[in-house]
């Protein structure tokens, strides 16, 4: 009997008929796909992308030159040279992070106790050369001029979980 | 003006010239759009949307593509034979487009109204595994060997079946001409009464065509892509021209010898306002999305199950089928369909 049964379902194509229904159903089902370029999907504030340096409202840059980050990365991608300004305060004279390197942990980002280096929204930051990639403060600090409101809200909507 | 045509030299052979491009030209266009539909429908079934940027709908899509095949550049591997490597997707493309000679769009209309046109169609269908072989050998690469070898065997284990399901439509009309074979389905469509007849000849043009889900000799998974795994640039558009086009020689051959060709499915007045090449091309369709869907739906076989299934299932199935028709045929003493006994 069993063989029978088997051998009719074979010949009937019963199951691959069971498979093109399933496709069939797809068919009309509505799609997943976001239209990328014209459409984004919702990201969260805790999402690591671009990374960026910010100032306070003064426009005074907030990184101190601890090296906290740079100490922290596992991915060895930050490189930060400091010495004292005329006024006393210790800043960086050099904040290189290589792109290619990063890992986007946001370990510097947690490290850093003044809120400085932050990984903003930004994921669209291909180039077409390597070179490009390495970023050094100046860069940053564009960054971080560029995105800052966005930056800040991050925060600020992060800010109760943490 | 119809003395210059048809009893002048000259001008038959501007007719025929004409006649020609009234075949290549919808079909190139159909070919390209056959890779638009594909890359819609198979979006569709994954839950995807397909090109949608070039032009309305991605409408624009095929031409983008063929301009981006056509300036790249060929490569022609070191060690491959430049003359087979150069001659095998000629050949492809041309025998795709050449088998469409004997395609009758309507009554009458086909470039050449053979009375073998049947045999000339298979004739053609086995020439072009040459196209295949010489790419396979031609390349000189491990890949596109075992791709072509797979082609051939493949090709002989189905076209065996197809062959046998040829001769039991032959017997019912008694005539090998497409036109006659149209005609004598007047009053039923051959997969009505020879339904199992026309699923193994579906399944055996998804092998002819090497289609998923028997694309071995493309099989990207184990073998790169096959025969033509070292073709680059227009060499390797034209054997994706001739897949495609084969695609739609062998569904207008599902549709002329058991969906009824041009003829409307009911001959009522709202049906026959349409006319032939258009009920046709509707049927072409169908079936080109039978291709697509069996492609979306099912994993490619295992070698040896497509041998076993080609010659322990078809070959026993169709050959018992061609007996069971011609005793048929026999015992009642006609053609029952209208055929000339």
């Amino acid at each position: 009997m069993g063989f029978i049964d088997r051998t009719a379902r074979s010949f009937l194509l019963s199951e691959l008929l069971t498979g093109l229904g399933i496709t069939l159903r797809y068919f009309f089902k509505p799609k997943a796909t976001i239209n990328y370029p014209y459409e984004k999907s919702p990201l969260s504030p805790r999402f690591r992308g671009e990374h960026a340096l910010r100032r306070y409202a003064n426009g005074e840059e907030r990184c101190i030159a601890c090296k906290l980050c740079e100490a922290t990365c596992p991915a060895e991608a930050i490189t930060i040279e400091s010495e004292s300004r005329n006024d006393g305060s210790r800043r960086t004279t050099r904040y290189d992070i290589d792109m290619t390197k990063c890992i986007y942990c946001g370990l510097c980002q947690e490290a850093c106790p003044v809120d400085a280096i932050v990984q903003g929204p930004n994921y669209e930051f291909a180039t077409e050369t390597r070179e490009e990639l390495m970023y050094n403060k100046q860069k940053l600090l564009s960054n971080g001029d560029q995105w800052e409101s966005a930056l800040a809200l991050r925060l600020e909507q992060d800010a109760p979980y943490r | 003006m119809e003395h210059f045509f048809l009893h002048t030299m000259v001008g038959s052979i501007i007719l025929i010239v004409l006649k020609v491009l009234a075949v290549l030209v919808p079909l190139l266009i159909g070919v390209a759009y056959l890779t638009w539909i594909e890359r819609k429908v198979l979006a569709a079934i994954m839950l995807r949307k397909g090109p949608n940027v070039v032009g309305p709908f991605g409408l624009l899509q095929p031409f983008a593509d063929a301009v981006k095949m056509i300036f790249k550049e060929t490569i022609i591997p070191a060690k491959a034979n430049r003359v087979l490597f150069f001659i095998a997707p000629i050949l492809g493309f041309s025998l795709s487009m050449l088998a469409w000679a004997v395609i009758p769009a309507n009554d009458g209309w086909a470039v050449a109204n053979l009375n073998i046109g049947i045999l000339y169609l298979l004739a053609i269908s086995s020439v072009s595994i040459y196209a295949t072989l010489l790419a396979g050998w031609g390349s000189n690469s491990k890949y596109a060997l075992l791709g072509a070898m797979r082609a051939a065997a493949q090709m002989i284990s189905y076209e065996l079946a197809m062959g046998l399901v040829i001769a039991s439509v032959l017997l019912l009309v008694g005539s090998a001409n497409l036109n006659d074979i149209v005609l004598a389905q007047r009053h039923v469509w051959f997969f009505l009464p020879m339904f199992p007849m026309f699923i193994i000849f579906f399944i055996s043009c998804l092998a002819e065509t090497n289609r998923p889900p028997f694309d071995f000799a493309v099989g990207e998974s184990e073998l790169v892509a096959g025969f033509f795994a070292e073709y680059s640039s227009m060499a390797f558009g034209l054997f994706f021209l001739a897949e495609y086009g084969n695609m739609i020689l062998m569904s207008a051959i599902i549709s002329i010898l058991f969906l009824g060709g041009w003829l409307p499915p009911l001959d009522y007045v709202p049906f026959t306002w349409i006319p032939g090449p258009f009920w046709l091309i509707i049927k072409i369709l169908i079936c080109l999305f039978c291709f697509i869907w069996v492609r979306s739906a099912f994993p490619r076989y295992r070698y040896d199950q497509l041998m076993r299934l080609g010659w322990k299932v078809f070959l026993p199935f169709t050959l018992a089928w061609v007996v069971l028709t011609a005793g048929f045929m026999m015992a009642t003493g006609i053609g029952i369909y209208g055929g000339a006994a």
